[in-house]
């Protein structure tokens, strides 16, 4: 059986949720063993156990608190070079997106990015702004693969142990060259736009920055994040981060809730993988109608409340 | 300072796509300076108009790229490379060979490049450059600073945003929010036209990596079937809305 390495993801002493997908993933390729980087992060290694990995590397140095493109690819270069994994999964968040393709380029790999499906050998990943979809596989070892967040379904917990093999760090002059100066986190309780199951988004419907307090009354019933057409964001309305589309955010949530959203490509872009999306629009001619699985023809400022107000019916 | 942006031209936006014989057929599509790399080309001329220097566009393509280079030059830029990959299989590794071996001969301080192709969306190439030049990198940049030879780049991240600074040289890659990028005058397309854009042979270049991934096949996504759409009576549209949500969708 193929040796598939999952890196895990963690954050704030807490492995992220797209690293059990990715292991979800790995079970069905191959022998999942996983790789966790940080300072202070030995105590989650067991956790990976629970979930069917064998075994987890673990590099727990006080160099790696602060994420830094060179060192991550230092460390994970050379423990792949090292132990031979046929492929790598790696999260495609920022910090996956950021390190995958260098650690790929050092150790000669072909990278397969933004992974959504898995079907017969071939992975699936979206073109054209998921316009169309190519069929990829490795043809070289190692090979890595960069895995969407919120597609795949999580490994189960399935108890059991593993092993837990420290891995010793050495930076050379020109890994340390980069300084992480500050890390601005945005108080929210909300989650995070790629993270969220559910986002509620509005454009230039909304018709002003005051009135997305009822999106977020809206999302706050439902544990959701507040996303942006690139309209409402162009007008100031709301910051470009929360922007969903081609030049913004890529999402999957497996709700989706446009208001007053045209449903511009460039728009759909960035949401069209979700599991379900709802429209609400006033013209029934918008385009989003198209590819909205449930929709309500109507003012967003009349049904939006009343909306919020059924949900929290249902779930209060 | 002497810069490099790397340039991909792409399909326009509202493009629609064909597949034939397992292929993207590119025939009648408009295309573009791919929209993220429009970002680093601005980047790069505000930086220049601050501090003197170069700035070089670089593409990798047939003739028909030839077009998005001269939009650059149009804009500002001094000079274009054109790298020609005829003949050459390619996947991301070897066209970020190709270009940083182009690039890699002109003692850059600093490369920007857009984050992703909207196109192929692999997000590899910016990052593979830097690795081949050994430069530091900071990616998906929205600002970007520049002071004592030291460049300070924010770049977002889940929930916030992080601030690194790398000593030059060093890859940018661009994010939108970085800037507004200019149209070209009327002036600039004129200078466009009498400005140098070399073309260099793939084959030049001793391109060493071959493909590692194979693309074995291209399809469409299904149409899909049309959604439940309500109107007319509002509460009786957001009650079944929600019904189904929870009943049918599952969603809730
Ligand atoms: C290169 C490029 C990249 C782009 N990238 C992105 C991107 O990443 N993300 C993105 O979103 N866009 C992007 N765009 C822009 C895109 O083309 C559209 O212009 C944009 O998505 C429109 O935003 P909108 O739907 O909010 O506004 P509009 O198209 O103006 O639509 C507003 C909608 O609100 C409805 N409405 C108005 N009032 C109400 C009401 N009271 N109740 C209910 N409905 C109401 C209207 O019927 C209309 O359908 C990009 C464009 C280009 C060229
Ligand atoms: C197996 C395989 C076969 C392929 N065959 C062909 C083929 O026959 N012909 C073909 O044209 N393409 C082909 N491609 C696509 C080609 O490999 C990609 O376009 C290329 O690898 C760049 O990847 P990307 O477009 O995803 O760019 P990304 O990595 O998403 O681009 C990031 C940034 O890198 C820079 N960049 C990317 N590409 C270029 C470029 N060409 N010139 C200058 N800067 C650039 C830009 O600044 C861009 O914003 C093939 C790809 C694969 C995987």
């Amino acid at each position: 059986m193929a040796k598939v390495w999952v890196i895990l993801e963690a954050q704030d002493q807490k492995i992220k949720k797209v690293s059990y997908e990715m292991i979800g993933l790995a079970k069905q390729l191959g022998d999942v063993e996983a790789v966790l980087l940080g300072s202070g992060v030995s105590s989650l290694a067991q956790e990976a156990g629970e979930y069917g990995v064998s075994k987890v590397f673990v590099a727990d140095c006080a160099e790696l608190k602060d994420y830094t493109t060179a060192k991550y690819t230092r460390v994970l270069a050379d423990l792949i070079q090292k132990k031979k994994p046929e492929i790598v999964l790696v999260a495609n968040t920022s910090q996956g997106r950021d390190f995958a393709p260098r650690v790929a380029q050092r150790i000669g790999a072909g990278q397969i990015s933004d992974v959504m499906d898995y079907q017969e050998g071939q992975f699936i990943r979206p073109v054209y702004s998921g316009k169309a979809f190519f069929k990829v596989s490795p043809c070289a070892c190692p090979a890595i693969v960069t895995v969407r967040p919120n597609v795949f379904p999580a490994a189960e917990k399935c108890g059991g142990s593993c092993l837990v093999e420290e891995v010793a760090a050495s930076f050379s002059a020109d890994d340390l060259k980069a300084i992480v100066k500050e890390v601005v986190k945005q108080v929210s309780s909300r989650p995070e736009l790629t993270e969220a199951n559910i986002i509620v988004s509005g454009g230039r419907g909304m018709k002003g920055p005051e009135n997305f307090a009822i999106l977020e009354e809206m999302a706050d019933v439902l544990g959701a994040a507040v996303g942006a057409s690139r309209a409402a964001v162009d007008s100031g309305w709301r910051h470009h981060s929360f922007q969903v589309g081609q030049t913004g955010k890529t999402v999957s949530p497996s709700l989706y809730i446009a208001c007053g959203i045209s449903g511009a490509i460039q728009h759909l872009a960035g949401m069209g993988s979700s599991k379900v999306i709802v429209a609400i629009n006033k013209d029934p001619e918008a385009n989003i109608f198209k590819v909205a699985d449930y929709g309500i023809v109507g003012d967003l400022f009349e049904v939006v409340p009343m909306l919020t107000a059924e949900f929290k019916k249902l779930l209060s | 300072m002497k810069i490099a942006v790397l340039i991909k031209q792409t399909f326009d936006t509202e493009a629609k796509i064909v597949v034939k014989e397992g292929k993207v057929d590119p025939s009648g599509v408009n295309v573009i300076i791919n929209p993220y790399d429009e970002f680093a080309i601005e980047e790069a001329l505000r930086i220049k108009e601050k501090v003197g220097g170069e700035v070089v566009v670089f593409s990798a393509g047939s003739d028909k790229v030839t077009e998005s280079l001269r939009k650059a030059l149009a804009m500002g830029a001094d000079r274009a490379v054109r790298v020609e990959l005829d003949g050459v299989a390619v996947d991301e590794g070897v066209v970020a060979e190709a270009l940083a071996k182009a690039v890699g001969e002109g003692n850059f301080d600093l490369v920007l490049t857009g984050w992703l192709a909207i196109d192929d969306r692999s997000a590899q190439v910016g990052v593979r450059v830097a690795e081949i030049l050994n430069l530091s990198q900071i990616n998906m940049v929205t600002q970007l600073e520049l002071a004592d030879g030291k460049l300070t780049g924010s770049r977002e991240i889940e929930g916030g945003m992080e601030v690194v600074e790398v000593p030059l040289p060093a890859l940018i890659t661009a994010q939108r929010g970085l800037n507004e990028p200019r149209y070209p005058s009327m002036k600039g397309i004129m200078q466009a036209k009498k400005k140098e854009l070399k073309v260099v042979n793939a084959s030049d270049l001793n391109i060493s990596a071959q493909p590692k991934v194979e693309v074995k096949d291209v399809f469409l996504p299904k149409a899909k079937e049309a959604g439940k759409i309500y109107k007319d009576d509002m509460a009786d549209a957001v009650s079944a809305l929600v019904k189904a949500l929870r009943e049918e969708a599952k969603v809730i």
